[in-house]
């Protein structure tokens, strides 16, 4: 592989993702002021009462649920990172783009690389806002940098996920259905909300085998607890990651090679 | 003369549909070669195997002496496609479309920059390079797609139904374009649905039906080959019932080569002129058979189409759909 083609190609390919957000004014500024901010918002302050502190091992509902918001700000962000590449194919511009002598993978490197530069913003933005409400990272810069790095390598297999099924659908409001089938349980049977401990059984036992579970938990304790707690679930996360990224390219490059024939 | 594309016995299935069958050809360099036939006859499909984006399930393709599978990537940086759909990103300007190919077709800079201010030049777009492409009329999204497809300077240019919708003048811009890139010494492959544009401006044509290929030859010769000129008749209703006498009596004339009924006529080839038309006329009245209309013209690509394929091509310019 020739590698100044392929940083040639990626850089113009990512370049045209930030050209079109930069032109479309109203979808940068929602993509700033996204929804998970009033999840943590609204949710957060909602159920300040309502939460049980001993149940929640946290000092207060906004700081338990931060973490879960950063993770979901992750989901959303990679089940629809594919999207975008739905419509390409749908118009041809994908087929002007394999007809050209690039890397077939440099396509989807750049969209990733794109959701994942976005995401990052966001969870900043989450967790400055998170901050004025009073929750203070217990883990400083160096946790927030952990956090990042494990939302990008959750990121890499949602974004799988969402090409996979950008290249394998019919229409695209199969896309946008098959997004909302997926997205809100995966939310909700997670650790996102509540802590597992405090599920029924069932939703517990379906929780456990989410990835995202598993991610919340690592992030969590990086904002509450501290290193201590987290690290061991930090490295779980990572090894879960692993396994999940794995199953997910490899889904997603088999859809992608369905596609382009 | 070095062929610059052969295909041998490409076939390409999905699942238990067959979109091409068997299909080989030869395109020679600097010819502009058109694959003619319906929608669904596989001249997409052929196309796509071609410029790399498809693979075939079956069948070798070499272009310019490169495989199409075994060294796509040679292939890819030596063509240029023009693809149906308007393949353009509405939020890009032209000239960043042509930027972001520049840099797919890994093109310097510098020479992307130059490539980029001659293409605008070319095709007429240098007062709208700048604008979102979401602003462009029909015609100048065409003259972008142009632009693209010929930014890496290729020796071989395909074009996917190069003036599917476009108004008479656009056509036919199109097509002095097309004839001035053959000057250039560019091969062109295209396909297209038009009879007229296969006729006009193609040297060479392959009809492609039902995912094979039914004959290949250059306007002229296909035309000659059919080896006559057609005279065409229509009956009123009532009449009907008398077409097959009729076509049975009209079979037996000395001047006709072929006859075929269809519907509520007979299309006849003949080959005198002089003689065929008061020679039918002559056998309809003595059936007391009324003619309602009755053509006559020397062999037109659609007589060929017909001959190979027995039906008709529908293919006449649609209303126009832009501009």
């Amino acid at each position: 592989m020739n590698f100044p083609h392929y940083k040639q190609e990626v850089l113009a390919l990512t370049l045209r993702w930030v050209r079109r957000l930069s032109r479309e004014k109203f979808s940068m500024l929602f993509t700033l002021v996204q929804p998970m901010l009033f999840w943590l918002i609204f949710f957060g302050s909602l159920f300040q009462r309502a939460a049980d502190i001993e149940v929640l091992q946290a000092p207060n509902y906004m700081s338990f649920l931060a973490g879960g918001v950063v993770v979901m700000t992750v989901l959303n962000n990679g089940l629809a990172g594919g999207v975008d590449l739905l419509f390409d194919k749908e118009n041809g511009f994908l087929e002007r783009m394999m007809s050209t002598p690039i890397h077939r993978t440099s396509v989807i490197l750049s969209r990733y690389l794109f959701v994942m530069a976005i995401t990052g913003m966001q969870i900043l933005v989450i967790l400055g806002i998170a901050f004025l409400f009073g929750v203070t990272p217990i883990t400083g810069l160096l946790g927030i940098g952990v956090i990042m790095v494990i939302g990008m390598l959750f990121g890499i297999g949602l974004t799988a996920i969402s090409m996979a099924m950008a290249f394998s659908v019919k229409s695209h409001g199969d896309f946008f259905s098959m997004l909302g089938f997926l997205s809100l349980p995966m939310i909700f049977l997670s650790s996102a909300l509540v802590p597992l401990s405090a599920m029924p059984g069932w939703m517990q036992a379906l929780a456990f085998f989410n990835p995202m579970t598993w991610v919340i938990d690592a992030v969590r304790p990086l904002i509450i607890t501290g290193w201590e707690a987290a690290i061991p679930q930090v490295a779980m996360a990572l090894v879960i990651l692993a396994i999940f990224d794995a199953v997910c390219l490899y889904g997603g490059a088999k859809a992608f090679q369905k596609a382009i024939g | 003369m070095n062929p610059a594309i052969e295909a041998k016995s490409l076939g390409k299935t999905y699942g238990s549909v067959t979109a091409i069958d068997n299909l080989s050809l030869t395109i020679n360099s600097g010819e502009i070669f058109g694959l003619l036939g319906p929608n669904g006859a596989g001249k997409s499909t052929t196309l796509r195997i071609l410029i790399t984006v498809l693979q075939p399930t079956s069948g070798t393709a070499t272009v310019l002496g490169h495989d199409v599978v075994e060294e796509a990537d040679t292939v890819r940086s030596l063509i240029g496609y023009v693809p149906q759909e308007r393949a353009i990103d509405r939020f890009l300007t032209g000239r960043e479309h042509l930027e972001l190919l520049g840099d797919l077709y890994h093109l310097p800079k510098a020479q992307a920059l130059q490539r980029i201010s001659e293409l605008l030049k070319l095709v007429n777009l240098e007062e709208q390079a700048d604008r979102a492409a979401k602003t462009y009329s029909g015609g100048m999204k065409r003259k972008l797609d142009i632009a693209c497809g010929l930014l890496p300077n290729p020796k071989i240019v395909f074009l996917d139904e190069p003036t599917l919708g476009l108004d008479v003048q656009s056509r036919l811009r199109i097509w002095d374009y097309i004839r001035q890139l053959r000057e250039q010494g560019i091969t062109i492959v295209m396909t297209t649905n038009y009879l007229e544009e296969a006729d006009q401006l193609c040297d060479r044509l392959a009809i492609i039906d039902g995912g094979k290929i039914k004959v290949i030859g250059s306007p002229k010769e296909l035309k000659a080959g059919l080896g006559g000129d057609r005279l065409s008749l229509t009956v009123k209703e009532s009449q009907i019932e008398k077409l097959d006498r009729l076509s049975e009596r009209v079979q037996t004339l000395p001047f006709v080569r072929d006859i075929r009924r269809n519907d509520n006529g007979l299309d006849i080839r003949v080959e005198s002129p002089e003689k065929s038309l008061p020679g039918v006329l002559d056998v309809a009245n003595r059936l007391d058979c009324q003619v309602d209309s009755i053509e006559y013209h020397r062999p037109r690509l659609d007589d060929v189409f017909v001959a190979f394929t027995g039906r008709a091509l529908k293919g006449e310019y649609p209303e126009v759909v832009e501009e």
